[in-house]
């Protein structure tokens, strides 16, 4: 009934293509006043390259967009706010040097005699907040208030420049419990009002708390627009994940993982991850499963030391050690390869060759260079063990591809010979051949006695390599599958239904 | 090795035989030397001889702008050593001693600067700006405030004396030059000071110790200015703590833009920064000889600085990189969505 | 506790009547409308010049060709008056003229170039001081009627202090400032700037004008501070105000404003030039103290206070950082 209403906004067959790739193959999304409707997939699928095209930060190559019936081509965030479109990041993408009041009417400030009516501002905003429930004092600086109200001030600042179409993009990522019943209700009050708004999210119970419809995207298509009512939490993890993955078949031989290497006891960062155990075992691979959001990451980054972590304990063969810095890991025989490549691996502008040899030399000190023999026989050693595809060694390594900038990546921890390899992502945006590659060579480095961590969203390559698997969610680990509970479907259970699935 | 580091100082070595050949047009005896009392005289001799300051403080400014940052202090601490060499041989003090101690001065300075930066996280410019207001009060306490006039003959020679016929500015800035290059690229330190300015979070997750080096580069930078801060007392026989170096951390900033290192970090070369030094005195020479009025010097300096800056842009640079690309092949993709959301735009220091 | 940006304005002013408090205590003459007067008057074209400085810095910017321009600005007036017949207010007309468009220059390559302000403002400095040098490589005395005239303008106060016209018009730049920096769409924006760029674009700050003009204020105050000091002098000197970009600086780092942009207020500049100046009267007054401890004190409270802001920052920034750095990105 609801699809007899006329729509709010109505996009028709996006297109948007980067260097030649498809990243939006002709993605429709309807939007009808007073509904809250999710925007769901997993990475890369296209998500935020959509909500871009249609507030114009991008510009796409095919499609229409209608906003109240009457078609509109914003060129720009700031366009697209003034036809009613807003929209409201993650990272809120307010002034935090500024007070509430003045983000919310920088631009718009209410005037007196052309000068800004500051007493009037701080009224207006006072009684604009308290529309959502929310009662302080706007004249201080936004920084002295949390996230969640600087989100709700943002969503204000949104609603009163557009006031048609909400875009929330993942507005909850850093937020509590309480904070995200706080933004619900915000979400709530404006839906009552009539707005139409776009939600963004990782977390699935969250999905089904406030919204009403859910699109998924997979690959840059719509794989399905679901009436949130009509279907459980697992539907929806398959349609973002893909069916076909329960056909995988697991690796029959298994090394025999041997001695303990590193134990880590109650592990955790109080904002990053919850306590966890850890018991790590030479030849063996240890998956990290869960959806974006769920603690994969940030498990990775606090046993390499990138954040340290603020309670329990670390052994490495018995004895303990602090992993503080990846300095420190580095020297305990560590390695991270981390799961944005551009900006947390690569050193765009140096070479490919002092790409690979980076942390061997880190590790030895800047007065031990290595020799130009020793560098030049590790380069070609890795570069023809990973069939790396370069022109030459020396080209800078953002030239490269992004599959082989990975296995240079990876050729820079495995020149430090490392006892323990965390991949983060290793397969994440790179072609076809390279990731079945990648995927070998973390079999084959289990086999040889290494000890690996390896997080990843695709549930048909963990099955593959794991020995176990760890499942996570709201930054907790919820369960721990091993031998033959490895498979698609038991991970995916385990991820959409939580503790409740032991 | 050697290929691709005569491509890389190529611009640099025409620019500066341009500028060299316009001495010789406005001045045609430019080229000759004489060879008179044991010592080598003539126009290049002195344009070498000149750019020592300069050129000793771009050795040190290069790499602290290759890790993405910048040294305002360089002036005032010249002026300091300057001071410190000074009231040792006036104290009494041997030049070695006084030479040693105008070293430790300027090593000093540079770990104030390094502890800020690499510790204490504050921006490079702002805090070396302390240092750029301070330091010269601190060289003026050391001088009380006076010209410190000295005799000392062995701290003389370093600024006015010749070793085989050459000045000793000369054969002390060449000496730097070869000993930092040689240090940092015969060790790992220039690749990691690479890898640092280029992207600072990636090389700390590989495992760099970014703080010891930013430490390192901004030592190395004091030690450079407390060179050239010496030459320049002992060249005029006493030190001025008002006037000594004054401005030349700009003019060594120029030296090492002109030698085609980025300011926001990254791949550098000491060999072009030299050059640029040499650049600028040229420049100064041809000003000079030309019998123009010295007064167009800095005039002549911004407009080259205006040129630099317009070539070194990112917009003009991509608007070369479209110009060329639409000439050949079609404009790729990414380059097109590009300008939009280049993260270049966003940052200011 | 932090969470009010005017703390560190608060420390600046309380700094100021504790280090006057401590002066007269020392010296009670130095407690007197003339000392005052003579702070106000001295420091003139140096306030005027800071006030331009702190809505680049307010902006995220720096600017370094100031003092070039002032010293431009003099010889440019001494020249004209020297040669032409034209009248002072003309010339002063005409020279603001120059610096506004010199300013608006600077800050239209800055923009449209994405050149850092620091080595686009140094070139600016080069320009400047090397076109005052074109002009005159010697000191030319002004000795125009008008220019009596002008510092014939005072009031005196009861007790002897002579408060000119000069340190009337750096007061009536501080009053202006506030105006326009608080009262103002154009001042809101500055702040914008300052606070992060990309997110004030995305908000519908007009980068590029913004820009633009808060150079070309900078340039025409430095213009304007030209005057000033022109008037204060009575020449024009190409080799005059080296280094007051520094100063001008200082004073606004010690008033209070964040050299990383969006956080500080124009009186916090004027409470930083006092402190400066009082450091200078306490100096002559001393008698037995060199001029160089102005320099070295000037550079402690200058570390002091950048020090003071680390710790402001930190303090409120530590709260949220895992959860908002770490949280994993879309």
């Amino acid at each position: 009934m609801t699809e007899t209403r006329k729509p709010a906004l109505r996009a028709t067959a996006i297109d948007k293509f980067f260097a030649g790739a498809i990243a939006l193959d002709q993605v429709d999304l309807t939007l009808y006043p007073g509904e809250v409707h999710a925007l769901l997939g997993e990475n890369g699928a296209g998500k935020s390259t959509l909500i871009k095209c249609i507030t114009g930060a991008y510009h796409r190559d095919g499609g229409t967009i209608e906003l109240d019936g009457s078609p509109i081509d914003p060129r720009g965030p700031v366009e697209s706010q003034a036809l009613g479109i807003g929209t409201v990041y993650q990272e809120v993408n307010l002034l935090e040097n500024m007070t509430v009041a003045d983000n919310l009417f920088l631009g718009w400030q209410p005037m007196r005699a052309g000068m800004v009516d500051r007493r009037r501002m701080n009224r207006r905003a006072a009684e604009i907040l308290a529309g959502y429930g929310l009662h302080i004092d706007p004249s201080l600086l936004l920084s002295s208030y949390s996230i969640a109200i600087q989100q709700v001030v943002a969503i204000a600042r949104a609603v009163e420049l557009s006031g048609k179409v909400l875009i929330l993009d993942e507005p909850t990522a850093s937020l509590d419990r309480e904070e995200i019943d706080l933004l619900f209700s915000v979400v709530r009050e404006l839906t009552a009002r009539g707005m139409a708004v776009v939600f963004i999210t990782h977390f699935l119970d969250q999905v089904f708390e406030i919204s009403d419809r859910a699109t998924v995207l997979r690959n840059g298509r719509v794989v399905g627009t679901r009436k949130l009512a009509d279907v459980t939490q697992g539907d929806i993890v398959e349609l973002m994940l893909g069916r076909h993955l329960e056909a995988t078949k697991r690796k029959s031989q298994q090394t025999e993982p041997g001695d303990a290497i590193l134990s880590l006891k109650d592990f955790g960062k109080r904002g990053m991850i919850d306590p966890f155990d850890l018991d790590l075992r030479q030849g063996e691979v240890v998956g990290l499963a869960g959806l974006l959001g769920s603690g994969r990451t940030e498990t990775c980054k606090v046993i390499f030391g990138v954040v340290s972590a603020d309670r329990g304990s670390a052994q490495l063969r018995g004895t303990p050690v602090r992993l503080s810095s990846p300095r420190t890991a580095l020297e305990h025989r560590l390695g991270l390869c981390p799961e944005d490549r551009k900006t947390d691996g690569i050193v765009g502008d140096l070479s490919v060759r002092e790409n690979i040899i980076l942390s061997l030399q880190a590790r030895q000190g800047w007065t031990r260079p290595l020799s130009r023999s020793r560098i030049n026989a590790i380069v070609d050693e890795y570069v023809k063990a990973l069939d790396i595809r370069l022109a030459s060694p020396d080209m800078p390594i953002r030239l490269l591809s992004g599959g082989n900038q990975q296995k240079a990546l990876l050729a820079r921890w495995l020149a430090t010979e490392p006892d323990i390899l965390i991949l983060d992502e290793p397969t994440r945006g790179i072609d076809v051949g390279a990731h079945a590659e990648i995927i070998q060579l973390i079999e084959r480095l289990c086999a040889q006695g290494m000890a690996l961590i390896v997080a990843s969203s695709e549930m048909e390559e963990l099955v593959a390599y794991s020995t176990r698997v760890i499942v996570l969610r709201d930054r907790r680990q919820v369960r721990e599958l091993q031998g033959d509970e490895i498979t698609t479907d038991r991970i995916v259970k385990s991820i959409s239904q939580g503790e409740s699935a032991a | 090795m050697i290929g691709a580091t005569f491509r890389r100082i190529t611009p640099q070595l025409i620019i500066l035989g341009i500028v060299l050949l316009l001495n010789f047009l406005v001045f045609p005896g430019f080229f000759s030397i004489e060879f008179q009392n044991g010592r080598l005289f003539g126009n290049l001799i002195d344009v070498l001889n000149r750019g020592a300051p300069v050129a000793l403080l771009s050795i040190g400014m290069t790499l602290v702008i290759a890790t993405k940052g910048i040294d305002l202090s360089v002036g005032a601490v010249m002026a300091i050593a300057g001071a410190v060499a000074a009231s040792v041989v006036t104290g009494g003090g041997g030049w070695f001693t006084a030479l040693i101690a105008a070293l430790a001065a300027g090593l000093l300075c540079g770990l104030w600067n390094g502890v800020l930066v690499a510790f204490l996280r504050v921006q490079p410019i702002v805090a070396t700006l302390v240092l750029m207001v301070a330091g010269r009060g601190v060289a003026q306490l050391i001088t009380e405030g006076k010209i410190m006039t000295f005799l000392n003959e062995g701290l003389i020679f370093l600024g006015a004396g010749t070793i085989l016929g050459l000045p000793t500015p000369i054969i002390i800035w060449l000496a730097m030059g070869t000993l930092v290059t040689f240090v940092v690229r015969r060790t790992a330190l220039g690749m990691l000071i690479e890898a640092i300015g280029i992207n600072e979070t990636a090389s700390r997750l590989a495992g760099i110790n970014s703080r010891v080096l930013l430490l390192a580069v901004y030592l190395i930078s004091g030690v450079c200015a407390a060179t050239a801060g010496v030459i320049v007392a002992a060249d005029i026989k006493g030190a001025d703590a008002n006037n000594a170096g004054l401005w030349m951390e700009l003019d060594a900033i120029l030296a090492v833009v002109i030698g085609g290192n980025s300011l926001l970090g990254g791949r550098f070369s000491i060999v072009a920064s030299l050059l640029g030094a040499l650049i600028i005195q040229s420049v100064n020479s041809v000003i000079l000889l030309s019998g123009m009025p010295p007064e167009f010097n800095l005039v002549i300096k911004a407009l080259i600085i205006i040129v630099i800056l317009v070539i070194q842009s990112p917009t003009v640079k991509h608007a070369l990189y479209l110009l060329r690309a639409s000439a050949g092949s079609a404009v790729p993709e990414a380059h097109a969505v590009g300008p939009r959301n280049s993260p270049a735009k966003e940052t200011r220091s | 506790m932090t969470r009010s940006p005017r703390l560190s304005l608060y420390i600046t002013m309380a700094t100021f009547v504790l280090a006057y408090a401590v002066c007269a205590w020392q010296y009670p003459a130095m407690f007197s409308t003339r000392v005052v007067a003579n702070l106000l008057t001295d420091n003139a074209f140096l306030g005027i010049t800071a006030v331009g400085m702190t809505f680049v810095i307010l902006s995220g910017g720096i600017d370094l060709s100031v003092g070039s321009v002032i010293a431009f600005s003099g010889v440019f007036l001494a020249v004209i008056l020297r040669d032409t017949t034209m009248h002072p207010l003309v010339a002063f007309a005409l020279l603001l003229a120059i610096t506004i468009s010199f300013g608006a220059a600077v800050g239209a390559i800055i923009h449209y170039l994405e050149m850092p302000p620091f080595i686009v403002t140094l070139a600016g400095m080069f320009l400047m001081r090397g076109l005052a040098y074109v002009l005159s490589t010697d000191s030319v005395p002004i000795t125009h009627e008008f220019y009596d005239t002008i510092q014939d303008v005072y009031w005196k106060a009861p007790s002897g202090g002579r408060f000119r016209l000069i340190g009337g018009i750096m007061i009536l730049c501080y009053i202006a400032a506030m105006i326009v920096l608080h009262r103002t769409r154009f001042g809101q924006n500055v702040y914008a700037l300052g606070g992060n760029l990309a997110t004030a674009r995305l908000m519908g700050v007009p980068i590029a004008r913004t820009t633009v003009m808060i150079y070309a204020i900078a340039g025409g105050l430095a213009g304007l501070a030209g005057i000033v000091y022109s008037v204060y002098t009575s020449a024009g000197y190409s080799l005059s105000t080296v280094g007051v970009e520094l100063d001008a600086i200082a004073a606004v780092v010690i008033g209070g404003t964040l050299l990383t942009g969006g956080s500080g207020f124009v009186a916090g500049t004027f409470f930083g030039i006092l402190i400066m100046g009082l450091i200078q009267t306490y100096i002559v007054f001393d008698g037995s103290l060199s001029s160089w401890w102005t320099k070295i004190v000037i550079g402690g409270l200058l570390f002091a206070f950048i020090m003071l802001q680390k710790a402001l920052s930190w303090a409120t920034t530590t709260r949220r950082r895992p959860a908002t750095e770490f949280a994993t990105r879309s």
